[in-house]
């Protein structure tokens, strides 16, 4: 990759300590990615925010780089550990943690989002423009709905985009890769939105490149579909974009029903569970407000958690959504999300019941506990009275 | 056996066993910074530890914050000596590049059936060469 003059001596040290570590990334996912130059990027979207997800080393980390680093573009950040105003059964040491990443991260200037739904949250830039997203469900969405460019960005090359607002120019930012080589064929009833989330998982477990053509599907997604179709191809693969349609591509791949009870088999570890977790993503007021026409007159029967990001529980407040969901005893919990949130440990629940492909991947894999994935009319239909 | 011709993705060398994998890795999900080891049982590397090998897998997969793993691996003295990927991806180059992680790749070549589990191997990124020691 050719760096100009400027970008050259930020790489070598000149320019202090941060911009050096953010160009050495950027130099090195550029080769990987095969980027011959660099180009501006207008906003990025930073994960690792969670402490759970970035252990005490990222905590020292982000300490260290935030003490000079600022950021050069708008930069927002993913969802933290838990709920501030709901601190009840976190521990003091996971608190203090979470406080210095927060801390580390808005020294640097970052707007304090705590959101994996930026597309529902914000006003979205004109199709085409260039950012950095690292949330891999927002950088499917982003790419594949909005017609927004961005590669499925690491935490690191995304903040390495934020200081400097810049991003290596390749795969999903070209034209070229985000013309799919891969088809995918479904070829089942989709009933409800975890199909679509498990068409996802099949799709970024199967396809290698940066993008893919999925057939059988119809040619217009809700929002809700759209969220779990691409949190589940950001949960499994490497793949940042799907097309809906059926182009002419060299590999065309199968997927029915047997390919997706597959991987109801490999995610559904539990017949049942202690607690019910919606979300992740976060929902937005759509899955709210389905929520809360299912459990209209109703009450859940366990400890019922709604993960949105702070913005949208604002708003189902103002059109009292919230409180109806509340009534039935759903629990919001805003600023955080079901992935390896402390509210969820194996010392307090054997396992949960969710309606998320990503959200049973990460509790299974992270917080080691059992999954019971069904879809949310099921889990309205089984687990209130 | 050497091998020649390899990409550069994060420069220096290292020496190790190598840790061969034809299955991706989701860092985040699969991996316990502070030991190194593989905690998927369903990976074929399950319980396998990743400290001080050369690790040889297709690519990393899922959560983008699997880009901090590499990161803590350094930190709590875990880390691979160097890694060999089929095609390097975004998470392990920009992880490897902040934890000083030698990496190559050798897309649309075998890595995976080139290097021996377990034979001793030396990555030099910067020229470029995999061999055995």
């Amino acid at each position: 990759m050719e760096l100009t003059r400027e970008e050259e001596k930020a790489l070598r040290g000149e320019k202090g300590e941060v911009l050096a570590s953010a160009y050495r990334i950027l130099a090195a996912i550029g080769e990987a990615t095969g980027a011959k130059k660099l180009i501006p990027v207008r906003w990025a979207h930073v994960s690792g925010v969670n402490y759970n997800t970035i252990g005490d080393a990222g905590v020292r980390f982000l300490d260290s780089f935030s003490k000079q680093a600022r950021v050069a573009i708008r930069t927002t950040v993913n969802p933290m550990g838990y709920d501030l105003k709901r601190p009840e059964g976190i521990s003091e040491k996971f608190a203090e943690k979470q406080a210095s990443i927060v801390r580390s991260y808005e020294q640097m200037g970052v707007e304090p989002s705590f959101t994996c739904t930026p597309y529902e949250v914000f006003d979205m830039p004109r199709k085409g423009t260039q950012v950095s997203f690292a949330e891999s469900n927002a950088a499917v969405f982003s790419n594949s709905l909005l017609g927004i460019k961005t590669n499925k960005e690491s935490a690191l090359s995304a903040l390495a985009s934020s200081v400097t607002g810049k991003a290596p120019l390749s795969d999903l930012r070209l034209d070229e890769g985000r013309n799919p080589k891969v088809k995918i064929q479904a070829d089942f009833q989709f009933e409800n939105e975890l199909d679509y989330g498990l068409l996802g998982y099949f799709a970024g477990k199967t396809v290698k490149g940066p993008s893919v053509a999925l057939a059988g599907i119809g040619d217009s997604l809700s929002r809700p579909q759209a969220k779990a179709l691409s949190a589940g191809i950001g949960t499994s693969g490497s793949c940042g974009m799907f097309t809906l349609g059926s182009p002419k591509t060299k590999e065309s791949i199968f997927a029915g029903r047997e390919e997706m009870k597959k991987i109801v088999d490999e995610l559904s570890t539990a017949d049942d569970g202690d607690v019910i977790t919606f979300g992740s993503p976060q929902l937005g007021l759509e899955e709210l407000n389905t929520l809360a026409s299912l459990t209209e007159g109703r009450k859940f029967k366990k400890r019922c958690m709604i993960f949105c990001s702070r913005a949208i529980h604002n708003q189902a407040v103002k059109i009292g959504l919230a409180g109806k969901l509340e009534k039935a005893g759903g629990e919001f919990m805003c600023d955080s999300c079901t992935c390896l949130t402390p509210y969820v440990t194996r010392e307090n629940y054997d396992s949960v019941v969710t309606s998320s492909v990503k959200a049973a991947y990460y509790m299974n894999n992270s917080n080691k506990v059992g999954v019971a994935l069904k879809d949310m009319k099921t889990i309205v239909r089984e687990y209130t009275q | 056996m050497k091998i020649s011709g390899c990409r550069k993705i994060v420069g220096g060398a290292g020496e190790g066993k190598a840790l061969v994998s034809s299955q991706p890795i989701n860092f985040l999900a699969m991996i316990d910074a502070n030991t190194g080891k593989i905690t998927d049982e369903k990976h074929e590397l399950f319980g396998r530890s990743l400290k001080d090998v050369v690790l040889v897998f297709p690519n990393a997969v899922g959560s983008s914050v699997g880009a901090y793993v590499f990161y803590s691996l350094r930190e709590s003295g875990s880390a691979p000596a160097a890694i060999v990927c089929t095609r390097a991806d975004i998470t392990t180059a920009s992880g490897c590049a902040i934890a000083s992680i030698p990496v190559v790749d050798l897309p649309g070549k075998k890595p995976l059936s080139s290097i021996a589990q377990g034979a001793r191997v030396r990555v030099n990124a910067d020229k470029g060469t995999i061999a055995t020691v």
